[in-house]
């Protein structure tokens, strides 16, 4: 196949464009547009539905029903539930840093929305292959910690200050090791752009096999970056209520977990595309073995949340540095030797 | 228009939608604040003390080391993409670097810097 089906779909509509205004530079602005909505309807839309997926699979897991009142097998209950936050009242707890504590939840969502500009769905449909795409994606999406502080220390709680001090914690034991394990795939790509990260995996193999080490290192730090069980200690339930989201109600509220849900369709979108081979594949289009692929992951992250106990936050901190990160140094050092037998010997 | 700037107008995009989320809810929610709603939650009892006390925060010597690595990887990326074409000399100064990090961290670990106190 020549391109994608996202692709041609893409150039139909700018050729029609072009047809229609002429002008080179309004097009691509507006090509830019289309490409927006389309990236921010994919998280709204996959919020919605892991609102449902995530209940019907602890559901399932833990051998309960699940939701199955609102709807044909509840089918309406992520519905029922938009309308019920839209409709809360929004308090505003006494003491809060306003500016902050409002500042906090829409803020959030910038780092977990910009990722999606660097994702390849298909052969050539990336809103922004920039020659320092892995790179930069990290940098937007680290902080996102940022405004975990914000939203915690401005909330004038107890518990949200525990949580903020925890997020802070979690970044600083998982972001080293995350890096470091994706040298080994830049290392072999020989490129920081992620199209050629997957066109490299469509030449030879996917990097699971290549980058064992450090997939699983990558898969580990990604429960850390996305504050999932076993290592939720930005917002566990039954020790700090909500850590940093506890003072929030309403709409504000269902901001925080529209970005996290997210930055979870964010985690298996990237492991996808780094170790999986992100959208190639034999027979089916691209873009259906992309989503293919990040569904078995999502189904993977959820399995792994309901399975898991969470460890001690001082247990994490040791197993990132003292576990984690020689392990990805040494298989960096790995990685440069099989590179350079390969090609020199 | 280059990648930057559809980053850009992302960017700008992503601040507004969620301000577009709030409207709604801002139109549709009722207001019957109390004093009760209004205290800072802490399992259903009145507040006690004060939020913003000294925090001691267990995790300080991670935060130094993890400033010296992450400054790390942005020399290692720049190596890392260069690396399949550099041969022999990538590899040597490879060892020379990982192996500068891998003392600072032992060091580090030695120190007790590593552990939460």
């Amino acid at each position: 196949m020549e391109t994608g089906i996202v692709m041609t779909v893409a150039n139909l509509i700018r050729g029609i464009l072009m047809l229609i205004l002429g002008n080179e530079f309004i097009v691509s602005v507006i090509m830019k547009l289309i490409g927006i909505g389309a990236m921010i309807g994919v998280i709204s839309f996959a919020a919605i539905l892991f609102t449902y997926t995530e209940r019907k699979v602890c559901a399932f897991i833990q051998v309960r029903l699940g939701p199955n009142r609102v709807g044909p097998r509840g089918l309406l209950q992520p519905i029922a539930d938009m309308l019920k936050l839209m409709s809360k009242e929004d308090i505003i707890p006494y003491g809060v840093d306003r500016v902050v504590w409002a500042l906090a939840p829409m803020v959030l969502f910038v780092p977990s929305a910009l990722a999606y500009a660097f994702f390849p769905f298909d052969d050539g449909a990336i809103f922004a292959d920039v020659n320092v795409g892995i790179f930069l994606l990290i940098a937007i999406s680290s902080q996102s910690v940022l405004t975990f502080l914000m939203a915690g220390v401005a909330s004038n709680s107890k518990y949200g200050m525990i949580g903020a001090m925890r997020a802070v914690a979690t970044s600083l034991s998982y972001e080293a090791p995350m890096v470091f394990s994706l040298l080994g795939i830049v290392m072999i790509t020989g490129s920081l752009r992620m199209s050629d990260i997957v066109a490299a995996q469509q030449n030879t193999v996917w990097f699971i096999v290549l980058q064992p080490i450090a997939f699983l290192i990558y898969l580990t730090t990604c429960f850390a970056e996305t504050n999932r069980t076993p290592f939720d200690f930005v917002e566990c339930e039954s020790e700090i209520v909500a850590g940093a989201f506890t003072e929030y109600s309403g709409m504000r509220w269902a901001l925080f977990f529209l970005a996290e849900y997210a930055n979870l369709l964010s985690i298996s979108v990237l492991t996808t595309t780094f170790f999986l081979g992100g959208w190639s594949g034999p027979i089916l289009p691209g873009f259906v073995w992309f989503w293919l692929k990040t569904i078995f992951m999502l189904m993977i992250f959820l399995w792994i949340r309901w399975t898991f106990p969470r460890v001690r936050i001082d247990q994490m901190m040791s197993f990132g540095w003292k576990v984690l990160l020689p392990l990805a140094l040494v298989n960096v050092l790995f990685t440069g030797v099989g590179i350079y037998i390969n090609r020199f010997m | 228009m280059s990648d930057f700037g559809g980053l850009g107008i992302f960017f700008v995009i992503a601040l507004v939608f969620p301000v577009m989320a709030l409207i709604p809810a801002f139109i549709l929610q009722p207001r019957q604040p109390t004093r009760e709603k209004g205290i800072p939650y802490e399992c259903g009892v009145d507040t006690e003390g004060k939020t913003y006390v000294q925090f001691r925060a267990g995790y300080f010597m991670y935060a130094l080391v993890f400033i010296v690595f992450d400054i790390e990887t942005v020399f290692l990326y720049p190596w890392a993409v260069r690396f399949g074409e550099l041969g022999l000399f990538a590899l040597i100064e490879m060892f020379i670097f990982v192996g500068i990090l891998a003392v600072g961290l032992w060091y580090a670990w030695q120190k007790g810097a590593l552990s939460w106190k």
